[in-house]
């Protein structure tokens, strides 16, 4: 505090002071001038004054109000879920009841306060010094000296062993913890990126992996109509809940062939192809099949990849096709059924650093 | 301070008939005899606080933050932080019997089977997005007031620091249903953390603990939205505050207002009631949204599912900018980089640009020191006009964020306006590159039009709509002078930077800070008026002018020295 102490009144001089005259003396010594104090009813008692108390107590009153409703409501209102058509359905309006009620108990109590302070408490305008000069010289060169005077006294300046001893340690300190932590967490990707369930030992699977539906049951070419798709997952144990199987099982229409990558040319079946759903540019699924341009389109970012193409993009910020699934067949009891012969050539999903 | 001490010695010991006898006299005298609290109690309670409507924006990030601490410590008696698998059989009959994460499950149950979890579900939601819209509306206030310049730059980094962490923070809670909208989102975050050169794969396998999306990623985000990053909020918002107390605020010229005070109501009581209101009216709007403004509806959703999208899937409003530069960045890929290595399109828009904006931002008040060679200490603020580059560059930078913003939603404005989704895209593109120099040169010239009828209005007068008819047959319009005026006719009043009379209702209102009425002055009817202008007659007699005379001069005297200080 800059403000000198010496204009604060003596004891019994405040005690001679109305209350007012001793809060604007103690506000003064400490740099705060009420420059502009007036009552808002200068006239005690008028009409208007009961009117701006009416208002204000009005407002507590509601907020007093809602409360209690809002407590009745949460006790007593039905608030179990029930389908249309199947029991009461009062309880769609819990929420909004418990919001609203709230809601006004809070307003009333907000707005009661604010209009208080508004319409009742003494309008004043008050100028405080902002006490922002900088520190006298005195201040700082003292303050210089006990920083400089301390630091010479660890001796830093001319222990070089200590210094350095002490740098290791420091580091050693910071390191420790980052180690520590960095070593928990730490996962060596190796390459599971490069990898999906769709890849599987041929001794396990000799005629291929199993596609099938997401409740289990195997994909036959008679399931899907010509344009028709479906999502589909390999038959493996966690085949259906990891994030890099899911696959697009497309049955092209009788005129449309499809213009194949190369070394990909027998990656389909008959005039199904099947490419993974995960997008290559963020790893959303890319669902949106429109049957009439041949299009799959990713609803994150917009990409679109022309299936015809071999899923090329042809729009938006992805840059690489999606990667082809080898189908094949297997015949169990006269059924023809879909595999997957080998794990897609190449990464799904999004790209990363080490991807070729 | 020793003379108040010497003063007390003296007057040891105190005779009984000094002693405090009220309640709030005992309590007080209790706490002194302990704290010595007397000094610095009067001293903040007397704290002068500046009003202005734009001066609410922070107020509402702040008690939006407070209404989050209470509604989501609610939330987390309830929320079970764990993906293991269970069968819901709660009393939401459609997804009864769906195999579902717990996480997933307890959102369920708070919403349906918790009594008013639903509905502080839904006021913490909208507190979020309402805490982050206010953050960034007050850091515009800051922007185009000048608010940064020194001696506040440190509070500048902090609150950027805070909007860059409430971001995070919002988008781990809304992650930790693990319902497929906010899964959708992880994955993009897997997919963002993937791209990022040489770590990138290391970076998402700590984090996911292996494979996306893995077991652990619910409990990992759980424990940062509620213990680390709240932690680190709280610590930077009292450090923020501590800050605003040390320095004062600032605040816009008027008259009487000058760079070495600062004007306004004290804390104690007026402004102490009407921010304990604000906070009310603030939490009780929350309170009405979550009531009845449905949000985050992640029992329509569903579980999260890898192979699953809605189309039409939007990330909560502050998260849509990123979105959009995702969509709009083109399909930019290096490959074989050192024969070998990609570098994703994703890493540009969703890692470069973000890193490059708020290094900008953070960088804003040095990089305006730097070139205007202002180095001295601002407490007045600067209206937008008065500083046309600031202004334009700021408007520029918006427009940049409102393009990307929009692009976020493109296919839903697509599917609105019935336009074509790639026109969108490429619209978005090209807009993104000529919009912002167009806001910029439409914004400059809109500040130097405004200067100029400031400028006009300060020598001619304002306009009085009165149309006069001169014996020459020629029509002129009577303007009003707002000061003395030289031969010609020429008001002779400069322009100080605060705002300027433009209509004759508003003339006179400059000075009277407690003008009643929003919109316009209220004039207060004869029979009142004439008692009024009596009392304020008797207190002009009174030593309270004489008093506010002594101070204004003493303010005037400090103010001189202070720019004697400045030119020396």
């Amino acid at each position: 505090m800059t403000h000198s102490t010496a204009n604060i009144p003596g004891p019994d001089e405040l005690r001679e002071m109305s209350p007012e005259e001793a809060m604007l003396a103690g506000a003064d010594s400490g740099g705060v001038h009420v420059v502009h104090r007036r009552q808002r009813y200068p006239i005690p008692g008028t009409k208007a004054e009961k009117r701006a108390e009416r208002g204000v107590s009005f407002m507590f009153g509601l907020a007093a109000l809602a409360g209690v409703a809002f407590i009745v409501v949460f006790v007593a209102w039905p608030y179990v879920y029930h389908l249309p058509g199947e029991g009461s359905q009062r309880f769609r309006f819990y929420t909004p009841l418990l919001g609203g009620l709230l809601g006004l108990m809070l307003l009333g109590l907000g707005f009661g306060a604010v209009l208080w302070a508004k319409w009742l408490m003494p309008e004043e305008e008050a100028v405080e010094e902002r006490d922002d000069e900088p520190s006298p010289d005195e201040e700082k060169l003292m303050t210089a000296a006990t920083l400089s005077v301390g630091f010479e006294d660890t001796g830093l300046q001319r222990r070089r062993m200590l210094v350095g001893s002490l740098a290791l340690a420091g580091g050693a300190l910071a390191t420790v913890p980052l180690v520590a932590l960095v070593g928990a967490l730490i996962k060596k990707p190796g390459n599971q990126l490069a990898h999906t369930l769709w890849g599987q030992p041929p001794d396990k699977y000799p005629n291929g992996v199993p596609v099938i539906y997401s409740d289990g049951r195997r994909v036959s070419p008679n399931d899907i109509q010509a344009g028709g798709l479906a999502t589909v997952f390999p038959g493996v144990p966690g085949g259906i809940t990891s994030a890099n199987t899911p696959t697009l099982l497309i049955r092209l229409r009788p005129n449309q062939t499809v213009k194949s990558r190369k070394g990909q040319a027998d990656f389909g079946w008959g005039d199904f192809v099947a490419f993974s759903k995960i997008c290559t540019h963020a790893g959303c699924p890319a669902s949106l099949y429109e049957q009439q341009t041949t299009r799959l389109l990713c609803p994150c970012h917009q990409s679109q990849f022309e299936v015809l193409q071999d899923a090329k993009p042809v729009f938006g910020p992805a840059t690489r096709p999606l990667p082809k699934l080898p189908l094949g067949i297997e015949v169990v009891d006269g059924t023809q059924y879909f595999v997957g012969r080998h794990d897609f050539v190449e990464p799904i999903g999004p790209a990363y650093w080490e991807r070729p | 301070m020793t003379a108040t001490r010497e003063r007390e010695t003296a007057s040891e010991p105190r005779s009984r008939r000094n002693q405090p006898r009220t309640l709030l006299g005992k309590t007080g005298e209790w706490f002194e005899e302990r704290l010595k609290v007397a000094r610095p109690t009067r001293h903040y309670l007397n704290k002068v606080f500046p009003d202005h409507w734009s001066f609410m924006m922070g107020e509402i990030a702040l008690y939006s933050f407070v209404v989050l601490l209470l509604t989501g410590t609610f939330l987390t008696f309830f929320f079970d932080a764990a993906m293991g698998e269970v069968r819901y059989n709660g009393s939401y009959q459609p997804l009864q019997g769906v195999e579902m994460s717990q996480a997933y499950a307890s959102t369920l149950h708070i919403s349906f089977d918790v009594r008013g979890g639903l509905v502080i579900r839904q006021i913490h939601h909208w507190a979020a997005l309402m805490f982050i819209a206010a953050m960034l509306i007050h850091m515009g206030r800051i922007f185009f007031t000048g608010a940064f310049r020194k001696p506040r730059e440190l509070n500048w980094i902090i609150g950027i620091s805070l909007i860059v962490l409430g971001v995070i923070e919002g988008f781990a809670g809304y992650s930790l249903p693990d319902d497929l909208l906010s899964g959708t989102g992880l994955r993009i975050a897997d997919a963002i953390m993937l791209s990022i050169p040489i770590i990138g794969s290391w970076v998402s396998f700590a984090v996911f603990d292996g494979e996306f999306p893995g077991t652990a990623i619910v409990g990992r985000l759980y424990i940062a939205h509620v213990l680390l990053i709240p932690a680190i909020l709280v610590a930077l918002i009292t450090v923020h505050l501590a800050l605003i107390v040390r320095q004062k605020h600032t605040q816009f010229p008027a008259a009487g207002r000058t760079e070495s005070s600062v004007s306004g109501e004290r804390v104690y009581p007026i402004y102490a009631a009407k921010a304990g209101g604000f906070f009310f009216i603030v939490f009780g709007v929350l309170a009405g949204l979550g009531g009845f403004a449905q949000i985050n509806p992640i029992w329509l959703f569903g579980p999260y599912n890898p192979a699953q999208v809605s189309s039409g899937s939007q990330p909560d409003w502050y998260m849509a900018m990123l979105d959009g530069s995702t969509r709009l960045f083109p399909s930019w890929e290096i490959h074989g980089l050192f024969g070998r290595y990609t570098v994703p399109a994703v890493f540009w828009p969703t890692v470069v640009l973000p890193t490059i904006l708020i290094g900008l931002a953070l960088a804003y008040p040095f990089i305006e020191a730097r070139l205007t060679k202002d180095r001295a200490k601002h407490h007045l603020l600067q209206r937008p006009r008065d500083v046309p580059v600031r202004t334009s560059l700021g408007a520029m930078a918006l427009t940049f964020c409102i393009v990307l913003f929009i692009s976020g939603g493109n296919d839903l404005v697509a599917a609105a306006f019935d336009i074509s989704l790639n026109a969108m895209t490429w619209g978005g593109r090209v807009a993104l590159i000529i919009l912002p120099p167009l806001a910029y040169v439409l914004t400059y010239r809109i500040c130097l039009g405004l200067q100029r009828h400031d400028r006009e209005v300060l020598e001619h007068g304002v306009e009085t709509g009165i149309i006069r008819r001169l014996p020459t047959g020629e029509f002129i319009e009577v303007h009003q002078p707002l000061g003395p005026v030289d031969d010609h006719g020429h008001g002779e009043l400069n322009y100080a930077g605060a705002s300027v009379p433009k209509r004759m209702n508003q003339l006179g209102t400059g000075a009277l800070r407690h003008a009643r009425g929003f919109f316009r002055p209220v004039v207060e009817k004869p029979e009142i008026a004439e008692k009024l202008a009596e009392v304020e007659e008797s207190e002009e007699a009174s030593d309270a002018a004489e008093r506010r005379d002594k101070i204004a001069v003493e303010l005037e005297e400090v103010e001189a020295e202070r720019r004697h200080q400045l030119t020396d």
